[in-house]
Order: structure tokens, then sequence, then C-alpha cells
């Protein structure tokens, strides 16, 4: 009897608990469901705001020069008239320097870490290859302008200037004193720099490649290049490329790295080893000297311009290891 | 017969062999350039490290001085943007996870956010400056924080819904199953299981934004001075670099090679940590 009672009081109390302690779950249910989709919802808003910002900030001088700004050299902050060319031409051929070197490497490290790497080694080996991704760039950047571009400008330059003097295409390419900085030099840190980008995705994609798919090749007598260029290869290529366009973007709005080593010179000029400038490079060097409207407009110009260059190259990206993701999930 | 067969065999077994050894040429290069940068990191910035770089401020030109400006600005802002990026990133990256995870919304979000993880990030400085600094009329540390904010949030979002879709489905039934609501599910099983995975994630995003210069130099700006007034230009490390690496006075140079130093073991510390972090939440499971 006392039990009983004993229940039949504590359970009157115990209801009134339940009752308030589900409002306060109900409560706290939306709040957290509201506040973490009012934060993804900021996340999407956030890249509306870049790319509105990047227009109207841009306006002036889009609507001063017209299309003719992407097609125009002069850049003259006296006169103040400003063209894009010099910039998109030193920033597409940096990163076309720095994908000719890069991606050869980046593939062969990965082919050393699925293919070649005694195990022991593969775990320290991977987490250096990282570390290279680390690194600021601002640390490549003082490395480039006083270790790299140095040494290219004894050792390097002066032997292609003279090998390929009477060549008729690549004389003109490799053409002009060794300054040791220019768009060659900041080429080479900036395949540096993607390296660890395009061997991780890379390495990565190999290792999604099924054991007895290459077991069969080795079986038939293939060697080891034939497994990697004939099943490898073939079977991740999206995946590759995917890293590939990865390591572009990164090329193509790398800023501090380049800024140092590539002269800022807005001229075009035909031979690899004359200073230059990027996209990115100008605007590092001349943003906060700019004073006029116009000025200003302009280099917001180029990062808008920047801007929808990458997110072309990153949306290919994203879009080729979507794929890859989808094969290998089916 | 026989010879043609072997001398074919021999043939594509030296292509093999000569493409195998340019792979270890490869990893070769790769670990000698970061060796190489480590190298030159230690051997130019260790002969400037004195008591005075952290107890002095940036000199002028020609005259000895410290970093000590510089490191409060650097260590003030990557608080502030991981103090404002982290929140927002979980929060969001909860909700990919575990409420929207295949709506079409999250799916847009998800690729926005892998976009504005590879961004230039010179833009996300243009963004801030128009934003922040024309608004207010002045570079400020506020700015400069923001632009970092900016850079924390997609690594925190990325590592945060790929932790928790981690956490097996089942442990979330079995909370459920138990009669806790959905935020108990959410905060006291879910974060709790991807919680190393989380914390990696803040880490990566700190290391990635202690380097940052380029989003610092049109919001942060530079100051010479000791300056704890976030609501002014505030020196920074990377800035400082920028600036002293390219003087032509060797006092300076020194100092930008001391700061790269700090920079580097700094960010590399990060890495190591967050990385042990997670492989050790991987051995538990």
């Amino acid at each position: 009897m006392n039990q009983v009672a004993s229940v039949a009081s504590s359970a009157a109390p115990a209801n009134s608990i339940t009752a308030s302690a589900l409002r306060r779950h109900t409560l706290w249910d939306a709040v957290l469901k509201h506040g973490t989709r009012s934060a993804a919802i900021t996340v999407l808003l956030l890249l509306g705001g870049v790319i509105v910002t990047l227009i109207e900030g841009s306006w002036l001088s889009l609507s001063t020069f017209g299309p003719g700004f992407l097609t125009t050299e002069k850049w003259n902050p006296v006169s103040e008239e400003f063209g894009a060319l010099a910039p998109i031409y030193g920033t597409l051929l940096t990163s076309l320097i720095a994908m000719l070197i890069g991606i050869p490497i980046s593939i062969g490290i990965a082919i050393f870490l699925t293919e070649l790497c005694p195990p022991r080694l593969k775990r320290s080996i991977s987490t250096a290859i990282e570390l290279l991704a680390g690194i600021p760039s601002i640390i490549y950047g003082i490395w480039g302008l006083f270790v790299l571009a140095p040494f290219l400008q004894a050792h390097v330059q002066p032997v292609m200037i003279s090998t390929f003097a009477g060549v008729p295409l690549l004389g003109g390419l490799f053409a002009g004193p060794p300054y040791g900085i220019g768009i060659f030099t900041a080429g080479i840190i900036l395949s540096i720099m993607v390296l660890p980008y395009i061997t991780s995705v890379t390495r990565d994609v190999f290792e999604t490649v099924p054991p007895t798919l290459k077991e069969s090749a080795y079986a038939l007598g293939c060697t080891t290049w034939e497994v990697v260029r004939q099943v490898v290869l073939p079977f991740t290529s999206t995946g590759v490329i995917g890293g590939i366009m990865l390591g572009l973007g990164r090329a193509l709005g790398e800023t501090m790295a380049v800024t140092f080593v590539i002269g800022n010179a807005h001229r075009i000029s035909g031979s690899l080893l004359a200073p230059g400038t990027t996209i990115s490079a100008s605007i590092a060097n001349e943003f906060t000297e700019a004073e006029t409207e116009l000025y200003t407009s302009s280099l917001i110009s180029l990062g808008l311009l920047l801007f929808l260059i990458t997110f072309t190259v990153l949306a290919i990206a994203r879009f080729m290891l979507l794929r890859l993701q989808r094969k290998a999930g089916r | 017969m026989q010879n043609l067969d072997m001398g074919r065999y021999n043939r594509r077994r030296r292509v093999s062999s000569l493409l195998m050894i340019g792979s270890w040429f490869a990893a070769i290069t790769g670990m000698a350039i970061l060796g190489l940068i480590l190298f030159t990191l230690f051997w130019r910035g260790v002969g400037g490290l004195n008591l005075a770089v952290f107890t002095e401020s940036t000199p002028p030109p020609g005259a000895a001085g410290g970093l000590l400006n510089a490191i409060y600005g650097s260590v003030m802002m990557t608080v502030l943007g991981t103090a404002l990026g982290t929140p927002l990133g979980i929060l969001a990256g909860t909700w990919m996870a575990e409420y929207g995870r295949n709506s079409r919304l999250a799916t847009v979000i998800r690729f926005i956010n892998d976009i504005l993880l590879s961004a230039p990030s010179i833009v996300i400085g243009l963004f801030v400056y128009e934003v922040m600094v024309v608004t207010m009329g002045h570079f400020s540390a506020w700015a400069g924080g923001c632009a970092l904010a900016l850079l924390v949030l997609p690594v925190v979002v990325r590592t945060t819904e790929d932790m928790l879709l981690l956490v097996p489905d089942g442990l979330r039934e079995a909370a459920s199953a138990l009669g806790s609501p959905r935020w108990m599910v959410i905060s006291r099983v879910c974060y709790r299981a991807a919680k190393a995975g989380m914390v990696t994630g803040v880490l990566l995003a700190v290391a990635r934004v202690t380097g940052e210069t380029a989003p610092l130099l049109f919001t942060a700006l530079n100051n010479q001075f000791m300056s704890t007034d976030m609501n002014a230009p505030m020196a920074n490390l990377p800035v400082v670099i920028f600036q002293f690496a390219l003087s032509p006075y060797p006092e300076w140079q020194q100092l930008a090679w001391t700061a790269a130093l700090l920079i580097t073991v700094t960010v590399l510390v990060l890495n190591i940590v967050a990385r042990a972090l997670s492989s050790s939440r991987l051995k538990k499971d």
C-alpha cells in the first residue's frame, strides 16, 4: 500500500516534468534545426555576396572601357587607361608552365606511392608531400625570391638562352637577359605549389582501382608501366583530370608567391624569361596605391575576372570528381 | 622467333624501368624541395631569433627591432577569424549532414562551399574591402579578422559535414529509439563521436589562415607601431614579411626571414597535431 502510494505520488509530478521536458525538447529541436539551416544558407549568401560586390565594384571600369578592357594591353595609371590583357596573359602562361612541369611530377609521385613505395615509407612520404600544401604561399614567395630566382639566374637561364639561341621558335621564347625573376620563375614556383594538390587527388583515385584488375594485368605479363598506362590511368582518368583542374584553380588564383617573383611589369613580352604580371599579382601590388576611383575599379574588375576564371575551372574539377564518386558508388 | 620476342620483351621492360626510375625521381624531387625550403628557413631565420623579436615592435629602416606588434596582430586576427568562422561552419556542416543531407539545397551549398574552399584568397580580400573597409572608411583589424573568418568557414563546414557523415546511422537510430529528441541525438551522440575529426578541421583551418597574406593586404593593412585597437590598421606577420622581404634594408630582410620561420613552424606544428589527432581516432575505430 505504502509502495503504491509512493508510486502514485511520484507519477503525477513525473507526468508534468515530461510535459515541460517535451516542450523544451520541441523548442530545442526547432532552434537547432532552424539555426543550422540559416547558417547553411549564410554560406550560400556569402558567395552570392562576393559576386554581387565584385560586379558592383567593377561597374565603373567595365562601363568605361567596355569589352575592350579584356583586349587592351595598356595599363597606365597616370592617363587612367587600363586594359587586362597583360595580366590575363601572365596568369594563363604561368599556370600553363606550372601545369607542364607539375602534372608529370605529381603523377610520378602518385605512381610511386601506389605502385613502388615500400609500405613502411608510404605514410611518411605522403605526409611530407601534403605538408608542402600547408606551407603558406608567402613562404614560397620569399624562398623563390632569395633562393630559387638567383639560382635560376646564375645556372639555368644562361644555359637555356645559349642552348636555344639559334632555334627558330624556342630562341624567341628564351631570349633576353637572365633577370632571375619573371614569368618562367613564377611558373616554376607555381608548379611546386600545385604539386601536393594534384598528387593527393591522383593518389587517392589510383587507390580506388580494384586490385584484381591490376593483378589480372600483371598475370598477363604486363610491366608496371603498362599496368599504369593501360589499366590504372584509363580507370581513373576522370579523377586525375579533376585533380589537375583543382591544381589549375590553385595556380590561377595564387597571389603572394607569384607577386614576389614575377617582376610586376604590365607588358606582354615574347620571352618567358622577361618580367610580367598576373591578375592576382597586379591586385596585390597596386591595390593600396590606387588613388583614383577608376584605378580601384579596374583592379576590382581584374578580381572579378579572376574569380570567374577560377570558378569555371573549379566547377569543372568538382563535376569530374563527383562523376567519379558516383561511378565508384555503383 | 624466340630472339624477336625476347627483344620486344626487353624493350618493354626497359621502358617500364625507365619510367619507374622517373617516378622515383619525382618522389625524391618532392621530398628534396620540402627539405630545401625548411633548411633555407632555418638557415636564414634562426640567426635573427632573439628575445628582442618577441619584446620589441617593428623598427624603422636601418634600426634594430622585433616583431611583437606583428605577432600580436596575427594572433588577434587569427583568433577573431576562428571565433567567427568556426561556430557558423559547425552549424552549417551540421545542417548538411543531419537535416539536409540529400536535399537539393544541401547539394548546392556543398558545391558552393567547395568553390569557396579553393577560391583565390585575394578575391575574398577584395570582397571584405568593398563591404567593410569602404563602408567604415578606414582599414581595421576587424576587417582583417572577418576576411580570415571567410577562409576558416569553408574548411570547417567541409570537415564537420564529412565527420558527421562518418558517424554510423545505427548510433542515431539507437539514441532515437531510447527516446532522445533530435537535438540531443546530435549534440550528445553525433558530436561526441565526431569530436576528434571536427577539432582536426578547426586546427587545419587555423593553420590555413595563419599564413594568409593576400586578404590582409587591403583589410588590416599594416601598422609600424604596437596597436591593440581592433578598429585601426594592425600589423601582422605575413604582411610584415611581404613588406620587409622586398625592402633593401638588411635588418628588415633578416626580420622577414625570422617571421617566415615563426609562421612556418606554427603552421607545420598545427598540421602535424591535426594529423596525429585524426590518425589516433582512426586507430580507435
